[in-house]
């Protein structure tokens, strides 16, 4: 009923084509959309802005630049994390050394380093596959992490290697309060989003499915391999890039290479992994649920242990709170191993019909 | 060249450390095709286990024996209510519920056993053997001697029982061919409980070698990392790759940090130590590029 | 589904309701980003079990400072820097009326809260780790590297091998042997000025994290053959040298590390390894700290304890939580003497009273804390206050002090605190405060 697309007649090839098909999908974007940049501003506090949401669309933006490799590609990837540093670094340097240059074309430099230095770890994928590859791309990770480490020119020869970003300012406007700093971080993952949604239905992006379900036929069917890898490693490094350095400077402020740890890495693949593999709005379904879990749970579990009067230390907190988060992964795995896109799709299936099914 | 030797055989016996981590990916990945997270954070559960149930008051081969038994049971646990559940599930969707599973061992095993780090005595005192010392002026551990026999052991066991044994030539069948192996009556649900069993032990042994060594505490999850490239370059599949990787990898680490950060501070002034992160990695991913399928691993012929 | 629902929704009622507690005055406030899992949980649990105790026993013994009592809530932050920020924003909200110093015991965390707690106005608590140009205050107002930094320590360590050589270290060869992040490049700046001044030789041999593998660098340290080995380790770094350097056969009463290799965590690990191993510390291990000793009586004795087990009680990492908090509650008297007796204080008071502590010998004398930590004295221009520390050993059972406390070169050290400090301010574009006019 809430869902049902009869009566939406297509009369053009354009309207056919459409990034949205369907009507619903794209007042409940406008309306989203709207609520996003008007509603959450007005509504939300400081702590939401800097804890929550800002973390939450850097990190989606980052899922997503690994989606698109991992989920549309079929490359796994293990160093996402690198590429962020490579992306903060770039922008902190291009900011500090460029005089002049506006802080949006820093952070889009800053991604084509980054997918500069992904067109190079990408090189291997031409010949190693699966998990080969995966572990092949660790190397990136920790490769980068030390080479910032060790490079003093790249962090401004600060004595400990950590950088502080500078000041955002964009035509003369200073983008230092969290609410600020909250709608630019929207701007630029909403039109990255979009931009990658309209990608991933393009030709390159039918070519990127096809490498991922079979390479070999691929390649029969006349896809040229290598400048279709390499183009989906460089595509998503560029989005990590950006993310990384969104992550600096309008999420920390300041960071040091060791931030960017294997840890983060796996905990933007998880964020796919549970949102969906090669959805784009599964980056974001995933990330809220990463982020937000364990959070949920840091304020639920001290509160329920009293309830039941349960003796639990913070200690035993703690751990309880790790132990839940890992057999929650688990569990929506068994529950639904194609992440909870796939759960947002059968719930529209669902509404089509509802509240009359056959 | 005498400091070139011993840091080649100091590298030799560390790469056996290694080999016994990633000895546990390969029983598991072998047998059921998941790249199992968990094995470092197995590592980690089995080593407290030896310490905590000694710390209740048990002798140290009671508490081996009761380790033994909670990683079984655990090994054998996480198949039926984990694994089972997903099969014919893509392998990331494993691989990553065995990265849920190493999140559950983390907040599980401190919870029972403590998180404080403590000590593992197996008796063996980790000190240069004098005689050698005395003779050839180098340093040789004992412990890692005895880490080296114990490798020696686990694998030669591993391959006698993959050889000879009915479970092992099963376990070989369902290798090859899972849908094969059911057909001929293989229970296969049984197998894999079996496998689960084994790296659990396996990763019993690394616990207490890594523990005696560095300490038992969370850290040891972090040997995982350090078996990954071993597994890369011996291949997924193969007993003996995990043991020659891991002597290969081993080896090149110790060397390349000894002899490569001077070069590179030639080059650009700076102090360029520390690659023992990343140099592995490096060294499999270019290994790699040779043969995709690592040393000893099934070549991969694709067909449309 | 509902029904698991509810308990959960009764849960966020009441622990809102406890929240919104929290928040009335007359009591002073201590947001806590703890850390109690994770690689470090250990550590995280002994620092700030110790720190809470000396909260409760202040509330239990003296009834609060000037009758404020004194409550706190904690977060856990894993030792990550993204969870931490969490945590503080979280925290943060409630510290708007009161707000104890915030110690975070993450360099990560504190490098990444220093431009947020100075745009916030709340103290940010640095003791022995984090930015250590944050000693100038006047370019870092609400930032607190507290006793001693890394550099003050390194030099201090130079120093008491100066006295161990009869005053002079010319020609000598130190090995410095350091977990390559942040923490560990710390010191560097201050032992290249040491060398170059006492004119040793240094050897810097970096580990990666996580460094439970070293056996390429002792094999590097025992072919340099070394005087003695400066080390700057964390984590199971610490276990892994120890017994490294059984295995090469370096003499451990050789080895001299800084304060977060020297806590019993770090040594027990490596069993007969560790003994004669010498670290540095600012603040001394054992129950013969009358106020330790009380805290046991006290705390524990009405089961209000917060470690899980007891015998933590004296442990290095517990004394130097208490220590944090005897300097954190000291400041709230100290800010209370300027801003009126028995009120609670915001964020602003604070930072005045730890930027105006003077905790003499006897003052620390007073609060049962003698020889627990050194002086502090501090002000505008020296948010850090002492500089000192004690070289102990590890004799097999517990940490014995072998020396006084030991101050560090302060006319060669501090100097690189403002030049560091000084650029900071111009990239950030901040007018430092001239600390000459404060009072």
């Amino acid at each position: 009923m809430l869902y049902r697309e009869a009566g939406q007649f297509k009369t053009t090839y354009a309207a056919d084509q459409q990034l949205f098909p369907i009507r619903q999908d794209r007042i409940g974007l406008l309306l989203l959309l709207a609520v996003a940049f008007v509603g959450v501003p007005v509504l939300a506090s400081e702590y939401w802005f800097s804890a929550i949401l800002i973390p939450f669309l850097i990190f989606s933006l980052a899922a997503l630049g690994l989606n698109i490799l991992t989920g549309y590609a079929g490359q796994l990837s293990l160093g996402t994390a690198a590429f962020m540093a490579v992306g903060a670094y770039a922008a902190y340097n291009f900011q500090l050394r460029v005089e002049g240059i506006p802080i949006l074309v820093s952070f889009i430099c800053a991604g084509l380093t980054a997918a500069a230095v992904g067109i190079l770890f990408g090189l291997p994928s031409l010949r190693i596959k699966g998990f080969y590859l995966a572990v092949a791309t660790l190397a990136a990770q920790f490769f980068i992490v030390w080479c910032l480490t060790k490079f003093p020119w790249l962090s401004n020869h600060s004595s400990s290697g950590v950088i502080s970003a500078q000041d955002i300012v964009i035509m003369g406007f200073n983008f230092d309060t969290p609410v600020s700093k909250y709608l630019l971080v929207l701007a630029i993952v909403s039109v990255m989003a979009l931009a990658a949604k309209n990608l991933v239905r393009s030709s390159t992006g039918r070519a990127w499915m096809a490498v991922r379900d079979m390479d070999v036929a691929a390649s029969v069917i006349g896809i040229k391999l290598m400048p279709t890898k390499l183009l989906a490693f460089a595509v998503s490094s560029f989005y990590c890039g950006v993310a990384g350095a969104l992550y600096a400077f309008c999420y920390l402020g300041s960071v040091e290479p060791d931030g960017f740890s294997l840890d983060m890495s796996f905990k933007i693949l998880f964020m796919i992994i549970i949102g969906g593999v090669g959805s784009i709005l599964g980056c974001f379904l995933g990330a809220a649920f990463i982020l937000l879990l364990p959070i949920f749970l840091d304020f639920t579990l001290p509160g329920v242990a009293e309830l039941f009067g349960l003796p639990f230390s913070n200690a035993t907190v703690s751990h309880i709170q790790i132990l839940i988060f890992g057999a929650l992964i688990m569990f929506f795995l068994i529950v639904e191993p194609h992440g909870l896109a796939r759960l947002w799709q059968i719930a529209k299936e669902k509404l089509r019909l509802w509240p009359f099914p056959h | 060249m005498n400091f070139f030797l011993e840091v080649l055989v100091g590298g030799l016996l560390s790469g056996i450390m290694y080999a016994l981590v990633a000895l546990g990916f390969v029983l598991i990945y072998k047998a059921s095709g998941v790249f199992n997270f968990a094995q470092g954070a197995m590592v980690y559960l089995a080593a407290l286990s030896v310490v905590g149930v000694m710390e209740w008051g048990a002798p140290l081969w009671l508490a081996v024996i009761l380790a033994f038994a909670i990683m079984t049971l655990f090994g054998i646990a996480t198949e039926k209510l984990v694994l089972r559940k997903l099969v014919n599930q893509p392998p990331i969707a494993l691989f990553m519920a065995t990265i849920g599973l190493a999140f559950f061992i983390e907040g599980l095993a401190p919870m029972i056993f403590g998180s404080e780090p403590r000590a593992l005595d197996l008796g063996i005192v980790d000190e240069p053997i004098p005689w050698i010392l005395d003779n050839w002026n180098m340093v040789i551990s004992k412990f890692d001697l005895v880490a080296a026999g114990v490798g020696a052991l686990l694998v030669g066991t591993l391959a006698l029982f993959f050889q000879y044994t009915r479970i092992g030539r099963a376990l070989r069948a369902v290798a090859d061919d899972h849908q094969a192996a059911l057909s001929i009556g293989i229970p296969l649900q049984h197998i894999w409980a079996i496998v689960w069993g084994v790296a659990g032990f396996v990763a019993l042994v690394a616990g207490m070698m890594w523990g005696a060594r560095n300490g038992v505490q969370f850290a040891l999850t972090f040997t995982a990392l350090k078996a990954l490239p071993v597994l890369i370059l011996g291949g997924f599949t193969s007993v003996p790759g995990a043991i020659v990787g891991g002597l290969i990898i081993g080896a090149s680490e110790k060397l390349a940090e000894i002899y490569i950060p001077p070069v590179m501070q030639d080059l650009f002034g700076g102090n360029f130590g520390g690659i023992e992160g990343w140099f592995p990695y490096v060294l499999a991913l270019l290994f790699l590029l040779v043969r995709p399928e690592g040393l000893f691993g099934e070549k991969h012929i694709d067909r449309v | 589904m509902i029904k698991n629902f509810k308990p959960a929704v009764t849960a966020v009622a009441v622990s809102l309701a406890m929240l919104s507690q929290s928040a009335i005055s007359a009591e002073q406030f201590f947001p806590i980003p703890s850390f109690r899992v994770g690689p470090y949980g250990a550590n995280g649990q002994s620092f700030y079990g110790g720190f809470i105790d000396y909260l409760n026993y202040v509330n239990m013994k003296e009834k609060g400072v000037n009758g404020v009592q004194m409550t706190y809530e904690e977060c856990e932050t894993e030792y990550n820097t993204a969870k931490g920020i969490e945590c503080y924003e979280r925290l943060k909200s409630k510290a708007a009326q009161s707000a104890g110093p915030i110690h975070p015991m993450s360099t990560g965390i504190s490098y990444a809260l220093v431009d947020k707690s100075a745009q916030d106005k709340l103290p940010l608590t640095m003791m022995g780790y984090g930015r250590t140009d944050a000693v100038d205050g006047s370019v870092f107002p609400y930032a607190f590297p507290l006793v001693t930094t890394y550099q003050m320590q390194a030099s201090a360590i130079i120093k008491f091998l100066k006295e161990k050589n009869g005053g002079s270290l010319a020609g000598k060869k130190i090995v410095y042997l350091y977990h390559d992040s942040a923490y560990g490049k710390e010191a560097i700046i201050a032992l290249e000025a040491e060398a170059s001044l006492n004119k040793f030789n240094l050897v810097q041999v970096p580990v990666a994290h996580p460094g439970n593998e070293q056996g390429a660098q002792w094999l590097k340290i025992r072919q340099e053959r070394p005087d003695y080995v400066v080390f700057w380790g964390w984590g199971v770094m610490n276990q892994t040298a120890l017994k490294a350097a059984q295995k090469v056969g370096f003499p451990r009463d050789k080895m001299i590390g800084s304060w977060w290799t020297g806590s019993e965590e770090d040594v027990v690990p490596a069993g007969e390894a560790a003994k004669g191993y010498m670290a540095a510390t600012w603040n001394v291990s054992g129950k013969q700290v009358p106020v330790i000793a009380d805290i046991e009586k006290v705390v524990y004795g009405a089961g209000k304890g917060n470690l899980q087990d007891a015998s933590k009680i004296g442990t290095i990492l517990y004394n130097r939580g208490v220590s944090a908090a005897v300097v954190s509650v000291e400041a709230i008297r100290k800010a209370q003497e300027k801003f009126g007796k028995g009120k609670p204080m915001n964020g602003t008071q604070v930072a005045w009273g730890l930027e105006h502590l003077d905790m003499t010998e006897a003052r620390i004398k007073a609060l049962g804390a003698a020889n627990l930590l050194p002086e502090i004295k501090t002000s505008c221009s020296n948010h850090e206050g002492s500089g000192k520390v004690k070289i102990q050993q590890w004799d097999g059972n517990k940490w014995v002090p072998v020396t006084d406390w030991i101050e560090g070169n302060k006319a060669l050290i501090h100097p690189l605190f403002q030049a560091s400090a000084k650029q900071y301010a111009k990239e950030k574009g901040i007018t430092p405060r001239d600390c000459s006019k404060e009072k």
